[in-house]
């Protein structure tokens, strides 16, 4: 069996999927990026063979493809894509009908067009600005003292979200705590914070073109609560896949079978556009 | 004599000067927090303290600042834009542009011999052109805001932070850092990018000298020098601490003037009134 590997650094975190010649993940791996990326891209991807019970020397991975902002420091990398690739060929393997994909990650958001067969026709990105990101959840998180994976559960508790008018995500922490001050229920601000992030991805996915299937990737799409205002904004629901924080890894290690592939075809082709 | 007092409550700190006649007699300073009514109310405590009088001894209060609206006990309210301009008329007279740079908000504004506001253009909706820009790189790097002014101060040169946003820069910093930068010349960096968020808001109020430079972070001499190699011109920065209570002292001196001119009308103590041509809001 030959296995291909995808690594997905990203501005947070970084993470590993390893797919077997069925396309079926074998293994994965999440860590923190932190300050040293090429020591987070290895950990990730030695605890993804792990998992999968892979022997790199007996069975092999035989082609690996880095992706995410710090995809030049996967060292052990035998190619790279951007990350807008990535999760756009991932969301069309998971759900076939994608033709929008709505990125969002620790410090930047992504709508992203793609073609039935995973290409990409258009994308726009926050490129200037960390409102709209999950940053500005993780701003929240940090003034009210909750956990990251409590924010959707306790936002969806309420069903009158306060309005949040700050933009700048570092100006944030004080128009939440001021309101709480006030007297605002944490549920209330929580959901107001949440509808700002999806009004803010909404604006993006608007300049691309809306056009069904959704599929909502990323590591923010794993929060219940930014699912369901997306969910509620849109007027439809989106596709979600329990591993949505990995898409851009599995795109990544498609690609990288897509290598493997070619490279035993009979013409053989020297380089497999990506 | 006549006490006047003037309350500036900012995004960040939060201002308070207290004015026997033209004198300032007392003044206090502390972070603003979650609940300006209340750092508005300690300040003044702590300003009456500075001077050692008591409350009962102030004549007039007069409040500034983005939380004036939360301070319960001043009988005018009047923008942060009137009360800077009066602030620095009276240490400046030939004042006609001002810089105001501070933690939450920078605001350049043009004013003429009469101390009216001409034009202004202001940034509070974005962290990267106002002191917190700084404030997050220091912290990016351990070092608390305090610390600011002293770090930057011994950088030999600048390098290079992207302005763009507060909250990108920090993979910038450490980037810098893992690559041995000194943290000062980041810090050094940050400045320069800060100057020229800055000094771009004031071309668009158009500068005409001269030049008067006001708010906390222009305690830092960088961001001072920096300007300086930026504006051409003379440019004036009030003495030491004082540049951050500028807004506080033209909310004292115009609180000065409202008495006196209550009491031309007899009508002295009256509560709140109105300050017509002086951009009470």
């Amino acid at each position: 069996m030959t296995y291909a590997a995808g690594v997905d650094v990203g501005s947070t975190q970084t993470k590993a999927v390893i797919i077997d010649e069925d396309l079926q993940i074998v293994g994965r791996a999440l860590v923190s990026t932190g300050s040293n990326v090429t020591v987070a891209a290895e950990t990730a991807y030695e605890m993804a063979l792990k998992q999968g019970n892979i022997h790199e020397e007996e069975e092999g991975v035989g082609f690996i493809v880095g992706t995410g902002y710090g995809r030049y420091k996967v060292t052990f990398g035998d190619a790279q894509t951007t990350e807008i690739s990535c999760h756009g060929r991932g969301a069309v393997h998971m759900f076939p009908g994608t033709r929008t994909v709505v990125d969002m990650g620790g410090q930047d958001t992504k709508a992203i067009k793609v073609s039935p067969t995973g290409e990409i026709l258009d994308f726009f990105m926050n490129d200037k600005c960390a409102a709209g990101t999950g940053r500005f959840l993780g701003a929240a998180a940090m003034a009210l003292d909750l956990p990251l994976d409590e924010l959707g559960p306790t936002a969806l508790l309420s069903s009158r979200p306060v309005k949040i008018t700050t933009t700048c995500t570092v100006f944030a922490d004080g128009e939440i705590l001021s309101l709480i001050g006030k007297g605002k229920k944490v549920e209330d601000v929580l959901l107001g914070v949440h509808h700002s992030v999806v009004s803010r991805s909404i604006g993006l996915l608007s300049r691309v073109g809306i056009e069904r299937e959704v599929t909502f990737t990323g590591g923010v799409a794993c929060n219940v609560g930014m699912v369901s205002v997306l969910n509620q904004e849109l007027g439809f629901e989106v596709n979600v896949s329990e591993d949505s924080h990995y898409m851009g890894a599995v795109g990544a290690a498609l690609f990288a079978m897509d290598r493997i592939v070619a490279g035993r075809s009979p013409a053989r082709r020297s380089e497999v556009r990506v | 004599m006549t006490i006047t007092a003037g309350i500036d409550v900012g995004g960040a700190y939060t201002k308070v000067v207290l004015l026997d006649d033209e004198q300032i007699i007392g003044r206090a300073i502390l972070r603003t927090g979650y609940k300006p009514g209340m750092a508005a109310e300690q300040c003044l405590a702590s300003a009456l303290a500075d001077a050692g009088i008591g409350r009962d001894r102030v004549d007039y209060m007069v409040a500034t600042g983005f939380g004036r609206f939360q301070v319960a006990f001043s009988q005018l309210n009047v923008t942060e834009l009137t009360a800077a301009a009066w602030g620095t008329h009276a240490l400046f007279p030939q004042t006609k542009t001002i810089l105001d740079v501070g933690g939450h908000a920078v605001k350049a504004s043009r004013i003429d011999e009469s101390r009216q506001v001409k034009s202004f253009r202001l940034n509070e909706k974005c962290a990267a052109g106002t002191g917190a820009f700084l404030e997050k790189t220091a912290r990016y790097m351990g070092f608390g805001a305090d610390q600011i002014g002293a770090l930057a101060a011994t950088s030999s040169i600048a390098v290079p932070i992207s302005g763009v946003c507060t909250v990108f820069a920090e993979a910038e910093v450490i980037n810098h850092l893992s690559q041995g930068i000194a943290a000062a010349d980041i810090m050094n960096g940050a400045i320069v990018s800060l100057v020229g968020k800055s000094v771009q808001l004031m071309k668009r109020v158009k500068i005409e000298p001269e030049v008067t430079l006001i708010g906390g972070i222009m305690r830092f001499p960088t961001m001072v020098s920096a300007i300086r190699e930026t504006v051409p011109g003379d440019i004036n920065v009030p003495e030491g601490d004082l540049v951050q209570f500028v807004a506080a002292l033209g909310a004292g001196i115009l609180a000065q003037h409202q008495v006196h001119r209550l009491a031309e009308q007899g009508a002295a103590g009256a509560g709140r009134a109105d300050l017509v041509g002086a951009g009470a809001s």
